[in-house]
């Protein structure tokens, strides 16, 4: 029987689930509603100068890449697994735009941060 | 002794000889509080139409034979009471996205096949002469894959999977929970030759997690958690391909 591709696909998304479970809900609180609403944390926490330092930050990179690329690549898989559900057929078209969309999110995160990288 | 309460069973009858599509029949049934499904059905065939066809063996959910959908949940029809449907009616087809033969007779032809294409049985990872004695099993070694010992092969779990209604190339629940079985026995060596079935499209990785196969088994085996294990290995597999020789233990 011929080998599925798919564990190309399964880990960022297991990855992703992993990572959305520890830290999903309470990453939405804080940027979603503590924050702006100046619940326990101060607005300017989420000031520009703070988030740019943050991503020019060593290892706090990392961490958001990993944040963006992998949550994505778990929200695509969900939503390419889900089209059946919605009528659509799910062939290779809309594969291509649910994993390319992730991959392009993925290349446009990594290079904007480098790019702004001290 | 009470008087027996009727109940109506319906059920979905299909003789491919004649009928061009299956239909709906309704029967009344005089039902008492120990009577399970299956007794109702057999009361169906021996009083009213003997004409009903359906399959069952052991009415101790042992042998698998007598799954069906009542009220349109996979299960076993022994184990399954008239009572706990009261009022009625009870609507009984045969397993849901496998090709019905005749009336609640399902063809499993198919289910063997896949089967008998995984080994289900120990193949050593050596010779072993008699004189070397039992193989010896510690308890956790045991436990790793005791509960899908259970599998009854009664086929509730490919009624219930959605992708297995979608696609029935997948190998499906039961077959790889058995698969598993196997491949978890520190006796066995044969894992190697079991594991394309798993890597392909059709094996675990046309499984989506739904988990409704476990919910339903009569016995309590958990064939999504052995779905979920081989996506771990399979993966693994995939990937130390390129590190390990041929034939490397994943």
């Amino acid at each position: 029987m011929k080998r599925s591709n798919a564990p190309l696909f399964w880990l960022p998304f297991g990855a992703g689930g992993m990572l959305a479970a520890l830290t999903g809900t309470m990453l939405v609180f804080i940027t979603g509603i503590a924050v702006p609403l100046g619940w326990t944390l101060r607005a300017e926490l989420m000031s520009y100068p703070h988030v740019l330092a943050l991503a020019q930050h060593g290892w706090a990179r990392g961490l958001l890449l990993a944040v963006i690329a992998l949550f994505a690549w778990h929200a695509v898989h969900r939503i390419f697994h889900s089209l059946h559900d919605l009528g659509i057929h799910s062939g290779a078209t809309a594969k291509l735009v649910c994993y390319g969309g992730a991959f392009a999110l993925t290349v446009i995160t990594a290079a904007s941060l480098w790019s702004i990288a001290h | 002794m009470p008087e027996p309460k009727n109940i109506e069973i319906c059920v979905l009858r299909y003789h491919p000889e004649h009928d061009p599509e299956p239909a709906w029949r309704s029967y009344q049934v005089p039902c008492t509080d120990d009577m399970s499904v299956l007794q109702g059905l057999q009361h169906i065939k021996d009083e009213i139409d003997g004409t009903l066809g359906f399959r069952w063996s052991c009415r101790m959910a042992i042998c698998g034979s007598c799954g069906m959908m009542v009220n349109g949940k996979p299960r076993l029809s022994c184990q399954t009471f008239l009572r706990d449907l009261q009022p009625g009616p009870v609507r009984i087809e045969a397993l849901a996205h496998l090709p019905i033969e005749r009336d609640l007779i399902v063809d499993v032809g198919e289910f063997v096949n896949k089967l008998e294409a995984i080994k289900p049985y120990l193949i050593p990872r050596e010779p072993r002469t008699l004189a070397e004695g039992e193989y010896l099993q510690t308890p956790a070694q045991l436990e790793r894959f005791e509960q899908y010992t259970s599998c009854i092969n009664c086929m509730l779990c490919y009624a219930a999977c959605p992708e297995y209604g979608l696609n029935r190339d997948f190998i499906g629940p039961g077959v790889i929970a058995l698969l598993h079985r196997y491949n978890a026995d520190s006796r066995d060596g044969g894992q190697a030759q079991r594991q394309p079935i798993l890597n392909a499209e059709e094996g675990v990785w046309s499984c989506m997690a739904v988990g409704y196969c476990s919910e339903v088994c009569p016995k309590q085996v958990d064939p999504a958690n052995a779905v979920n294990q081989n996506k771990a290995v399979s993966a693994r597999d995939y990937f130390l391909r390129f590190l390990a020789p041929k034939g490397a233990a994943p």
